[in-house]
């Protein structure tokens, strides 16, 4: 039981996909500007991964080493296909806002990470359950830099107003930074940071020791 | 087990039996779901048109308020309404017409080589247009354009009064310019700094274009002007070239001079 729960809930804090392991950041930079877009992207990630986690976990003994990378695309592709095609019939305005970041799934590093580290070792039901876990871990993630963004960016939450911004009126100047993906970078640096001051254990171990000044003339 | 998977004949059959599973899967997925996604197509494409009018009303379904449009198609080359013949010619129905599809077509379209301010690259000869007519007398005329910002393609509809001069709204239904400066041309109050102006000058020419900075009100152009996005200027110099493109000689601009003299028949 004590397993499940790590392996549901472990990715969100202790073991999270992109404050951690640092993957998955491309589209983190790129969808966050808007809750919605944000929430239907993590939808859909989590959906594929577990899944695809789930396929590759029942044929792990009879994948061939030699093509087993090759195995694991084909399912991830298939799926986030079929992921794509179902927005596209169900959630037609939120599709033309990824365009093509739902297919960009494919190559996110969690889903093929995870098929490889977890799906391959473990049986069918664990690893559908390491992929939500997994897929909960970005999604946490990308909530919580969507909100800073669209917030200060765009003053808005959900699309509705929250901060009155000077275009409409009211006192709040929007950051248009925050709109950009390289925003997206100073968040998620602030986040693993505050992450890291909280769980001490997650700080690694420096590389090397910067020497101290042996003399302060040199520093001035 | 481990060892015998990696024989040659075992690594043939995993692989084609997977592909097989998974083609026919995304098939069923593609061709199942197809109805509904153009559906949503088709609705958004209406939405898109009735927004550009001013003609959107919540208690009202899209399609309900569409059956007042009417969809015609437009030979952009004679300028006039294409005859029947013509379509027939060129095999399309104003229903099913695809302006898109049919700027690929080199049967349908001309190339732009050398003259192409709008970066489109082939025009179709035919565009459908929407009247909204009230009586015999067009009320209201949406077209349909589309020219190149700074990353993207963007399609969009303007709408004109019956002096087929005078903007009714104009916005944009597919565009993937940047978000937060070229995307604010989806603003609500920016698109509706369109309502009210004039596209063409005295002498004829389609003239409305975005200023850089802004709009001086005391500008005796001011009517053609409408401000330009703030730190958007290639997507502003986008939209002035596409719609002065389409509005002017190559594009609507022979058809909205037969319909200022001549009227509708």
């Amino acid at each position: 039981m004590s397993d499940v729960k790590s392996v549901l809930f472990g990715p969100i804090l202790s073991n999270n996909p992109i404050a951690l392991q640092i993957l998955g950041i491309c589209s983190a930079l790129a969808v966050t500007s808007s809750l919605s877009v944000s929430l239907v992207m993590a939808i859909a990630l989590t959906l594929v991964t577990a899944f695809s986690n789930f396929f590759i976990a029942i044929i792990r003994n009879h994948i061939p080493n030699s093509i087993r990378i090759i195995v694991q695309m084909i399912i991830i592709a298939s799926l986030v296909i079929v992921v794509d095609q179902v927005l596209k019939a169900f959630a037609y305005e939120i599709s033309k806002q990824l365009s093509v970041f739902v297919g960009l799934i494919i190559t996110n590093c969690i889903v093929m990470g995870r098929a490889e580290a977890f799906a391959m070792k473990n049986g069918p039901g664990m690893s559908f359950l390491d992929g939500i876990g997994n897929g909960l871990g970005y999604s946490a993630m990308l909530i919580v830099v969507a909100f800073f963004r669209e917030l200060l960016g765009a003053g808005k939450l959900f699309g509705v107003e929250i901060f009155a911004t000077v275009q409409n009126g009211g006192w709040y100047q929007p950051n248009g930074l925050m709109l950009l993906p390289p925003s997206a970078f100073f968040v998620i640096g602030l986040v693993i940071w505050a992450l890291r001051a909280y769980k001490t254990e997650q700080v690694e171990e420096p590389e090397f020791k910067i020497a101290a000044n042996s003399r302060s003339q040199e520093a001035l | 087990m481990a060892s015998s998977n990696d024989s040659i004949k075992k690594t043939i059959i995993v692989a084609l039996s997977l592909c097989l599973v998974c083609s026919i899967f995304v098939a069923a997925a593609a061709v199942g779901l197809k109805p509904i996604q153009n559906t949503n197509k088709d609705l958004d494409r209406k939405r898109n048109i009735l927004s550009a009018a001013g003609m959107l009303d919540p208690s009202k379904s899209v399609d309900e308020i569409f059956e007042s449009v009417e969809t015609r198609i437009v030979n952009l080359q004679t300028g006039e309404f294409a005859t029947q013949a013509e379509l027939d010619d060129a095999g399309i129905k104003a229903s099913t017409f695809d302006q898109k599809a049919a700027a690929k077509d080199p049967s349908l379209s001309i190339s732009l080589k050398g003259s192409d301010p709008a970066g489109i690259k082939r025009r179709s000869n035919f565009s459908a247009v929407y009247l909204v007519k009230s009586g015999d007398n067009i009320d209201r005329i949406i077209l349909p354009v589309h020219g190149y910002g700074l990353w993207s393609t963007m399609y969009g509809f303007m709408a004109l009064k019956n002096d087929f001069n005078t903007v009714i709204g104009f916005g944009f239904y597919d565009q993937a310019e940047t978000p937060g400066l070229g995307g604010e041309v989806d603003n609500p109050n920016w698109k509706a700094l369109w309502k009210g102006k004039e596209v063409y000058n005295d002498q004829g020419q389609a003239v409305i274009e975005l200023a850089k900075g802004g709009v001086d009100s005391s500008d005796p152009n001011a009517s053609h002007k409408v401000d330009g996005l703030s730190g958007a200027t290639l997507t502003s110099r986008g939209v002035t070239h596409l719609v002065q493109y389409w509005l002017g000689k190559e594009g609507f601009g022979p058809f909205l001079s037969h319909l200022r003299s001549e009227g509708v028949q």
